[in-house]
């Protein structure tokens, strides 16, 4: 973490320098400062939502429509599973990836370079920390009601419903936190809004194809498979299989310590790299 | 004058009395502050307070140091060395504190333009913590001060550069701060929607605001400010009322002489022979603190039109550049 002392750095015992009694101290995350940029989000969102959900829903059930039926009709069993109840559990970490990376990643570069207003609202009682944790919530929360569109689009081709489902949205929250993060990280990084092609070809999409989504990890060679470990969407992917089918208790805490572990570190550098880019 | 009269303040966070709150205190302090990009220092060594009550005019030619300035009271930008203090909290440190009891009207538009006007100051009442029983209120009142109120659902997009310009000022405003930072306000604005911002501008001053105004249009500090601050190179160079300052810096009357350019040449060289400063004021040259002027010398510059000094020609004799 940067150690710089910054408008992001401590500001409780702020009124030792002789504020009255009635001026409230301001906490360094302050939950109305997360409030505010959210509300800003959903603002958006309410203009937006068809859009949005047009390409969320629709995107995966598109691989879920040309893979089931494509794939499917070769193979009927994977890994254990009818190749539609491997592949709508797997196609929600897609769906979490897409709802949250891309839409972070482009929205937050825009909002910070084009239409500068991450200036107006650092103007304002918010710090840097805030609005990275601001975003990333919202989409974070975004990716969980979007991830569970392909879940439903399984169901409705015979995908059995069960209680454990229930959790879905949670995995999908908390992937999305990562990789919401991780747009944020990213958008700070790039030069320009082109060089997004070389994070989504160079990183997202290889995370995406082997993420245990479409085929089962075990196919891969031995040092691919241990890659994987290192792929937060495959640990996504194997919750959403157990919470669909059995949870695995030793093997999923593994899987949520590892999205944990993912967004913690994505937290830190989306951090400094914004507050890099918008304090200088 | 009204000076030092307290808004009738809400209970927002942001108009709770605080320090620096008071008349004869300062609402910005500044000491010795450095701030350097690389090699060039953008400011050097400023030293700055701007009193409780008072619209300050910050005067300078591009390049002077008021953009970073003006950061650096938000915390955008993190002073190298010295101090600074913003309605009694010092900054960065406690500049959250301090944030939540000042607008900032930026140079360039930062709204939202997806949003309509209405969202905008919405989404920003929330933003400045405006308690949520007021909100509304909050923003009707700003949307009546920028008088949007008929496109206040209108996405501000599709307003006009002086709307969104009183938008942008709106928006600073929406949770009644106590300072107010407005970097260029009229920047780039046609002459008629900079008169009806200066109105806007002029009505903070009588609500008592302090209002610290970056500028190079003379005319706007000359209007405006109680006081004038010049900057030149990353320093204030010159600071007092704008009626002392001319006085003092440009004397009470300038000479002003037409004719074709080797012949202004000439007169320039024999009125800055004598110990004259001159400048070139557009067709014509200007020989400052022409009361002084001995009868032979103005004789021998000719036919003079004499005219009062003024801020610019303060402005030109100590930064020795040219403005617009």
């Amino acid at each position: 973490m940067s150690t710089t002392d910054d408008a992001g750095a401590n500001t409780t015992g702020a009124n030792t320098t002789g504020g009255t009694g009635e001026t409230r101290r301001l906490r360094r995350i302050e939950p109305a400062a997360l409030a505010g940029v959210i509300t800003h989000d959903i603002t958006l969102f309410r203009r937006y939502w068809p859009s949005t959900s047009f390409s969320a829903v629709v995107e995966p059930t598109i691989y879920l429509l040309a893979f089931g039926w494509g794939f499917g009709s070769l193979v009927s069993v994977v890994a254990g599973y009818r190749y539609v109840e491997f592949l709508g559990t797997g196609v929600v970490a897609s769906a979490v990836l897409f709802a949250s990376a891309f839409a972070s990643m482009f929205q937050t570069f825009v909002r910070r370079t084009y239409q500068k207003l991450y200036g107006a609202v650092l103007a304002a009682p918010v710090d840097v920390p805030e609005i990275v944790l601001g975003e990333a919530l919202w989409i974070a929360a975004k990716a969980g009601v979007y991830g569970c569109a392909p879940l439903l689009v399984a169901i409705a081709f015979g995908l059995d419903p069960t209680p454990g489902m229930l959790v879905i949205p949670f995995v999908g929250f908390l992937t999305g936190l990562g990789f919401g993060l991780f747009g944020i990280w990213t958008s700070a990084l790039v030069p320009s809004i082109d060089s997004f092609s070389y994070i989504i070809s160079g990183v997202l999409t290889p995370l995406f194809l082997v993420a245990g989504t479409f085929f089962p990890v075990s196919e891969l060679p031995g040092w691919a498979r241990a890659l994987s470990w290192a792929n937060p969407l495959y640990h996504c992917v194997e919750l959403v299989r157990d919470a669909a089918f059995g949870f695995a208790p030793l093997a999923d805490l593994g899987h949520l310590g590892a999205l944990g572990v993912f967004a913690g570190i994505m937290w830190l550098l989306a951090v400094r790299s914004m507050r890099r880019r918008l304090i200088d | 004058m009204v000076h030092g009269m307290p808004l009738p303040r809400t209970e927002t966070l942001a108009t709770t009395t605080g320090p620096g709150d008071q008349p004869g205190e300062s609402a910005i302090s500044m000491r010795n502050v450095v701030k350097r990009y690389g090699e060039v220092a953008a400011v050097d060594g400023l030293d700055l307070d701007v009193p409780v009550g008072v619209c300050l005019g910050l005067l300078g030619p591009n390049g002077a140091g008021k953009s970073t300035t003006m950061r650096m009271l938000t915390a955008q930008s993190i002073a190298d060395t010295g101090r600074i203090n913003v309605l009694g909290y010092d900054v960065p440190r406690a500049s959250k504190q301090a944030r939540a009891a000042m607008g900032v009207v930026p140079q360039e538009d930062n709204l939202d333009t997806e949003l309509t006007a209405r969202q905008n100051l919405a989404v920003f009442a929330r933003l400045y913590r405006v308690p949520a029983r007021r909100r509304r209120a909050a923003v009707e009142q700003a949307l009546a001060l920028a008088q949007l109120n008929d496109r206040a659902d209108t996405v501000t997009e599709k307003l006009s550069g002086g709307m969104r310009r009183r938008l942008l000022i709106a928006r600073a405003l929406v949770h009644r701060p106590r300072l107010v930072l407005l970097d260029e306000p009229t920047v780039g604005l046609d002459p008629q929607v900079r008169q009806e911002l200066w109105s806007l501008i002029a009505g903070l001053g009588a609500d008592g605001v302090t209002v610290l105004m970056s500028t190079h249009y003379i005319e706007e500090a000359e209007r405006l400010a109680q006081d004038v601050a010049i900057m030149s190179r990353g320093r204030v160079i010159a600071r007092d009322t704008p009626a002392r300052l001319i006085d003092a810096h440009a004397g009470r009357t300038a000479a002003e002489y037409y004719g074709p350019p080797p012949k202004l040449a000439e007169i320039a060289a024999r009125a800055e022979a004598a110990g004259f400063t001159t400048r070139r004021t557009g067709p014509s040259v200007s020989v400052l603190r022409a009361e002084n002027m001995p009868a032979e010398l103005d004789d021998r510059l000719g036919i003079g039109v004499r005219r009062a000094a003024t801020l610019e020609d303060v402005f030109v004799a100590l930064t020795g550049e040219r403005v617009e």
